[in-house]
């Protein structure tokens, strides 16, 4: 695309919707019900497009600039032009309902592609609108987001919009109403979770873990099954992402229920024990400040006969071994306010330490005597076999041996 | 759960004989709890020996039931899982019993997961080749329905691979209800559905009977590529060649073209690309005929499309379109409805697509023959020759074989020699190594005495190039070269220079004279090994730098067998003892590594 010819006539253009942007942002009364379809056909001529491929093939978000749409002088202006219309006191959805219908809003949606961070903030503003205005279509929107989500997920892992369409769903979740709806608990469960594998969290991450902890206050039956989801998920070779999990973590545990506690209290505490022994200082690190939370300190001191023993080994371990002395600070303070909780339980797993690590070592030795059992028993199925099959072989030909040296003999 | 799970399991209590068969199951269980995944996975992938030594029937009734009821895990496990079943036929007891091992792989069939989810529809599909066609009917077709009718979108994504498989065996009824149940498929309300039937309709087309070909799959076909998807769309594409090689010519024409003539002008790009990246395949199925009337046409579009993309894909498909045109009347076509084309490509404005181009456009050579190629080709290739673009000249370059077999290289080679000096002195070490990988290639088209005229040189610079990589491949470069032409002309040529390299200041270069003495022994032979080079490589053995010193051990070690025991005994051995008593630990090392491996203890 050159973008410097027609230059004259692009002015003309500009220049024009210009003049349409302020025409009805300043007068009243100016969106007439035969205008309706004029407008909507005008802004789809302009914005609808296939978005072209990326000039970079890898592009990465987080380091390299995007590629800019080169016709934005007057894509930006239609932009404009659409929210003031949407936005006017004299906006009527029940005529514009016509027009902006499942097609336009599809199209809508697949601009969210768009590698241009500006005409993306001009879609979340505008699809956001969209959804407030037009209650017919929300359903329809819910469910074609769904299916961005989960393309990108389990298809491409590829999708510019995703930070943007998450901040949607956030005011959105924010906005449900109680008892939640089932289709809304399966969005949670079935595709706001999983994305949590994507490649790319980083980029929405915050915006993610908002709609996580918008649902949960929303309903607070949902943290176990969410967490459970988290644990599954968790991420086993990306530190940086690591990170971010403790870090929605320790949000949720900000607002969760003492009851919904104790119900997760166990694979949770399981998951920071391994996190806090990370070489990776930063997951450590992370892991270990979960201690300068107040709420989360009196959660674990009620709890403590249970978290204890689970933390214990690992902190007592990394006190003794980790590389990094900030870490190993934090944890003797940790083990200091453990030991400061309960007393008695923490001599208790002192003393008994060095007994739990005897006796793992001597399961595991027990756990490869059992599997070189099971390969002698399979050898000796096997040598049964042929040796069955053998016999078979010579009790045949034995018996044909017979019958041909004893011809029947006749009866009497 | 029969049995299995008794007081064997768990403790780990060594069981007498006759515990033996509780043994497996028990261990099993064990594994499958523990909090380690890596365990849990282990035991997954040893599920046959467990199946051995529990015995068929054992396997079909304990073990089978477990998997099916008790594993909701990670990902891993179950891929590992859905890998295993796919071959476990013969554990349960041979083709009667294949159906037992459908239970567990439904469920996997559906996990959110898509490797799992895909390997499951793997296994699955090989096990349905051992199912009798009564046990298809009864278990196997059920399944697919089950999963066709599931209502999250995995299980009839998965559905959508199974298709083929157990149609052909199927009664004439059942093939019917199969035939629904794919068409419900391409009209589902979820793109990840229509796509995946997409993607399987050429497959199941192939084993239907041609009139349903006609009546179901073309409407279904012709749908899918209308889809409001472009992701839809481009995958009917694909299924446009397989449908194609079904038909008959009329029928392609009535049935198939207005759909991909449809397509080759789609308003999304993707679908475009598409059709000009299976244009080969295309063609074959169409026929020369339709080609002729209209893939020409069509290919003419692609190859001024706006989207550079589609255009460099059309571009990689110039020389096979041309290639499969009928003999009669090609060179016709070619030149009066292909090049005028190609011609505005050399100097497109994108360089993927003159970089396309320029990977094909010397194949047209050996179609037009040799007046023509003069003619038009010749300057196309000399343009692209001087083109701005390292790639777009490599990759002239690298096809040069082609143009020497019509035209001889010798028309090219005023120009080719600029051009290859260029690429050799690029400031990118990428550009310059791919070029001394063409070197040998180079070297035998353009014959010795070219070669030792104006690359020689070339050859020595790159040999003491700032960047190791590009050392190291003149060094391979060398030794290809003495293989091509031989061991004199690398005694009278090469050699002299290599070995006067070792009185080099910068030790770097000393080095790589002991590397090319590495690559070039053998080909070298013993003789010249002996006489020539291992001399020097005796004597840089008191050189000051301790690299170069245990290079030499190193490059000791690897003619040594190349010499005779006489000169091993003699000169080498005496030189490796002293090495061995030298100040540096890696000298010490190296020399008595080469010690050893020479057996000169």
């Amino acid at each position: 695309m050159d973008s410097v010819s027609d230059l004259k006539s692009k002015e003309i253009k500009r220049a024009t919707l210009n003049e349409l942007v302020e025409y009805v942002s300043t007068n009243r009364g100016v969106i007439v019900e035969s205008a309706y379809s004029d407008i909507v056909k005008m802004i789809s001529a302009n914005i609808f497009r296939t978005l072209p491929p990326s000039d970079n093939p890898d592009f990465d978000p987080e380091e390299d600039e995007p590629t800019l749409e080169a016709s934005w002088p007057h894509i930006q202006l239609v932009y404009e032009f659409f929210l003031r219309f949407l936005e006017s006191p004299d906006f009527q959805p029940s005529i514009a309902k016509r027009y902006i219908d499942q097609k336009f809003v599809q199209q809508l949606l697949e601009l969210f592609d768009s590698e241009d961070p500006r005409e993306r903030d001009f879609l979340k503003t505008v699809l956001h609108r969209i959804y407030g205005k037009f209650l017919g279509l929300r359903a329809f929107i819910r469910k074609q987001i769904n299916n961005i989500f989960l393309r990108f997920i389990y298809e491409t892992e590829h999708f510019n919009g995703v930070a943007e369409l998450l901040e949607i769903l956030g005011s959105i979740i924010n906005g449900f109403a109680l008892p939640l709806k089932a289709e809304h608990k399966q969005f949670l469960m079935k595709v706001l979770i999983p994305m949590h594998t994507a490649k790319g969290l980083a980029l929405f991450h915050a915006q993610l873990a908002y709609c996580v902890v918008q649902f949960l206050e929303k309903d607070t039956t949902l943290t176990e099954p969410v967490i459970r989801g988290l644990l599954k998920f968790w991420p086993k070779t990306c530190s940086q992402k690591e990170v971010m999990f403790l870090g929605e973590i320790e949000e949720i545990l900000d607002v969760i229920e003492p009851t919904q506690f104790k119900k997760i209290e166990e694979p949770l505490f399981k998951q920071i024990s391994k996190c806090v022994s990370s070489s990776h200082f930063q997951v450590a690190e992370r892991a270990l400040y979960f201690w300068n939370n107040e709420y989360i300190l009196s959660l674990i001191e009620e709890n403590i006969d249970k978290i204890l023993p689970i933390m214990f080994g690992s902190l007592y371990k990394i006190s003794k071994e980790h590389w990094n002395p900030t870490i190993v600070a934090l944890v003797y303070n940790v083990l200091k306010t453990l030991m400061e909780m309960n007393g008695k339980l923490f001599d208790d797993l002192t003393s008994s330490y060095k007994a739990e690590r005897q006796r793992e070592k001597k399961k595991e030795l027990e756990r490869e005597e059992l599997w070189k059992k099971l390969e002698e028993l399979k050898l000796k199925k096997a040598l049964e076999k042929q040796n069955s099959a053998y016999n078979m072989h010579s009790i045949l030909s034995n018996t044909n041996d017979e019958l041909k040296k004893k011809p029947a003999t006749s009866v009497g | 759960m029969a049995g299995a799970a008794g007081p064997a399991a768990g403790s780990g209590a060594a069981g007498g004989d006759g515990d033996d068969s509780l043994y497996p199951i028990a261990v099993l269980i064990d594994e499958l709890r523990n909090e380690d995944v890596q365990l849990r996975l282990n035991s997954i992938k040893k599920l046959s020996t467990i199946a051995l030594a529990l015995g068929v029937e054992r396997t079909r009734t304990e073990l089978l039931p477990f998997l099916t009821d008790t594993i909701y895990d990670e990902d891993e496990v179950l891929l590992a899982l859905a890998e295993q079943l796919g071959n476990f036929t013969g554990l349960v007891g041979g083709p009667d019993f294949a159906h037992c091992l459908l239970p567990p792989l439904e469920s996997l069939a559906t996990v959110e997961e898509t490797v799992v989810r895909d390997k499951a529809v793997e296994s699955l599909r090989q096990i349905s080749q051992e199912h009798t066609p009564v046990a298809l009917e009864a278990h196997f077709v059920p399944l697919v329905k089950r999963l066709a009718s599931g209502d999250w979108f995995t299980s009839r994504t998965s559905a959508c691979g199974l298709f083929s498989v157990c149609y052909p065996r199927a009664s004439i009824a059942v093939k019917g209800e199969i035939k629904q149940y794919f068409r419900s498929l391409c009209s589902d309300d979820t793109p990840m559905v229509r796509r995946a039937a997409a993607s399987k309709l050429g497959e199941f087309a192939k084993v239907l009977e041609l009139d349903s070909v006609k009546s179901e799959i073309v409407p279904l076909f012709t749908n899918l590529a209308s889809d409001e998807q472009d992701s839809v769309r481009l995958l009917a594409v694909e299924a446009c060649v397989s449908i194609a090689q079904l038909l008959s010519q009329e029928d392609i024409e009535a049935l198939v073209m207005p759909t991909l003539r449809q397509a080759a002008e789609d308003k999304s790009w993707r679908v475009r690309y598409m059709v000009a990246d299976k244009f080969s395949e295309l063609q074959k199925a169409v026929g020369p005929k339709i080609t002729l009337n209209d893939l020409i046409p069509a290919f003419q579009n692609l190859l001024k499309d706006c989207e550079a993309e589609v255009r460099a894909a059309a571009a990689h498909k110039v020389k096979e379109l041309c290639e499969n045109l009928p003999i009669e009347g090609r060179e016709t076509i070619i030149m009066n409805q292909i090049l005028p084309y190609i011609k505005e490509l050399v100097s497109d404005t994108n360089q993927h697509v003159k970089s396309a181009l320029a990977s094909v456009i010397m194949g047209l050579a050996t179609i037009l023959g040799k007046e023509n190629t003069i003619e038009h080709l010749l300057p196309l290739f000399l343009a692209q020759l001087k083109d701005e673009c390292p790639e777009v000249r490599l990759n002239i370059i690298s096809n040069l074989d082609c143009v020497n077999e019509v035209i001889g290289i010798r028309q090219l080679s005023q120009s080719l020699l600029p051009a290859i000096v260029e690429l050799a002195e690029d400031a990118k070490w990428r550009v310059r190594l791919a070029i001394i990988e063409y070197m040998p290639l180079l070297a035998g088209q353009l014959g010795v005495e070219f070669f030792d005229e104006k690359l020689n040189s070339l050859c020595m610079a790159w040999l003491v190039d700032h960047v190791y990589a590009i050392r190291e491949a003149a060094t391979s470069n060398l030794m290809k070269l003495v293989q091509k032409f031989g061991t004199e002309w690398a005694q009278n040529t090469i050699v002299p220079k290599v070995l006067v390299m070792a009185n080099d200041p910068n030790y770097l270069h000393r080095m790589t004279t002991l590397f090319c003495i590495n690559a070039l022994s053998e080909a070298c032979g013993q003789e010249i090994t002996t006489k020539q080079m291992l001399p020097i490589v005796l004597k840089m053995a008191g050189d000051q730098v301790a690299n170069v010193r245990f290079n030499v051990a190193k490059s000791l070690q690897k003619i040594g067998p190349i010499l005779d025991t006489d000169a091993l005994q003699v000169e080498v051995k005496p030189v490796l003892q002293k090495l061995g008593q030298d100040e540096d630990m890696d000298v010490k090392y190296f020399a008595q590594e080469a010690i050893s491996v020479l057996a000169l203890a």
